[in-house]
């Protein structure tokens, strides 16, 4: 099964990279899923959680705060202010 | 010990005691380099991936966004200057003043007028001290930028940029910093930032000297869906862009900043070195005449007693 390439970046540093199964990020108007295989997507990114489920079964939770979220060819990039894992 | 060998002795003594601080010097700005660089890299994929997305907006979608759109008449443009807070780096902030200067002058002969925004004490005082009117100035934090400082100035410089040129904004902003290109080349050079000029990102890339994988693979973009709208999506990622821009801007001027504080101290550490041989040089010789003086007086003095007793 195809998996997603994963970058969550922060202003001033990278916060994670890895593989993963599923990406639930939230955007201005709801939260999104993500899954292999998704089409291009482009959408601002709304204070919140994103949930990162990697391909050892692993959820990692990052607060994203204000910025983009891009889709393409099963590589996701949140692209934060500000971002932590929690 | 003759006057002129303490002359000599002290003037060693303080050299020696200079040499220690610039010596010191050149060892922290040595470290530091390295230190920007790497915060300079770790800032390099936030930016190739807001500069990929920046540009895939902008090429697929006809959106038409105040900060893209070339204004009719320039009749403002605001120059951004970012230079050192200290100094002791040989001729960092003479020549990035220059290129200012440069800028400035190519700004008015095309008949606009120009708003100064500077970074960094020396920028500030080159300005104030020549009586030129500085619109907003940033200090403090010339050697160690942060990105809230970046969005810091990047707002301010929208504000200025969204306001009409009737009452004070302007039209178009430009940079001016030094590009960190190696430890031994740093050159001064302006860009414009707004209005944006949206290339692809291989161009974006190469200007904010990131090599990336990202970019490799840049030319095609996928028809993207956007959430919620191509316009708002645009909206968040301009000032983003633009931030981020300043930011690399900062850095590697930061970096720039340290390379020429270490190459202005190991010049400063081989002068005094070469002092210090000199003035050894000096006060042995003075030593030398010292003594050979004191023999002559010596064996003139004890001649004189042969001779004197020889008469009696």
């Amino acid at each position: 099964m195809a998996v997603l390439e994963v970058n969550v970046v922060a202003a001033d540093h990278e916060v994670w990279v890895g593989e993963a199964k599923r990406v639930i990020a939230r955007t201005l108007d709801g939260e999104i899923g993500i899954l292999a295989g998704h089409e291009p997507v482009l959408g601002v990114v709304a204070e919140g959680e994103t949930r990162i489920l990697t391909t050892g079964d692993e959820t990692i939770r990052v607060k994203a705060d204000g910025g983009f979220l891009s889709v393409e060819n099963n590589r996701v990039i949140i692209a934060a202010d500000q971002a932590e894992l929690l | 010990m003759g006057a002129q060998q303490r002359v000599f002795k002290q003037k060693i003594r303080s050299t020696q005691s200079l040499r220690k601080i610039f010596k010191a010097m050149e060892l922290i700005a040595a470290s530091r380099i390295q230190k920007a660089v790497a915060r300079s890299k770790a800032a390099s994929p936030y930016s190739t991936a807001l500069t990929r997305a920046v540009s895939a907006v902008a090429s697929e979608s006809n959106v038409d966004h105040v900060l893209t759109s070339e204004p009719e008449t320039i009749t403002r443009a605001a120059v951004l200057v970012v230079g050192p807070d200290r100094g002791f780096a040989g001729a960092y902030a003479a020549n990035l003043l220059r290129e200012a200067e440069e800028l400035i002058r190519l700004l008015r002969s095309e008949g606009k007028d120009v708003a100064l925004f500077t970074v960094g004490g020396k920028a500030e005082n080159y300005y104030t001290f020549r009586g030129r009117a500085i619109e907003k100035s940033w200090t403090g934090f010339s050697e160690t930028p942060t990105a809230e400082k970046a969005r810091e100035i990047g707002e301010a410089l929208l504000e200025s940029f969204t306001t009409e040129t009737a009452d004070g904004g302007v039209d178009e902003i430009y940079i001016v910093f030094t590009k960190f290109v190696s430890s031994v080349k740093k050159d001064p050079e302006y860009r414009r930032l707004l209005p944006l000029a949206v290339v692809d990102a291989e161009a974006a890339g190469a200007t904010t000297g990131q090599a990336d994988a990202l970019k490799s693979d840049a030319p095609a973009f996928p028809l993207y869906e956007f959430e919620p709208s191509a316009e708002a999506v645009l909206d968040a990622l301009l000032p983003r862009y633009i931030d981020s821009r300043i930011l690399s801007a900062l850095l590697s001027a930061s970096a720039s900043e340290q390379a020429s504080r270490q190459a202005a101290m190991k010049t400063a550490t081989d002068n005094a070195d070469d002092l210090i041989k000199t003035y050894t040089r000096l006060a042995n010789t003075a030593r030398q005449a010292e003594i050979t003086q004191e023999l002559t007086e010596i064996v003139g003095g004890a001649d004189a007693l042969a001779a004197s007793s020889a008469g009696d």
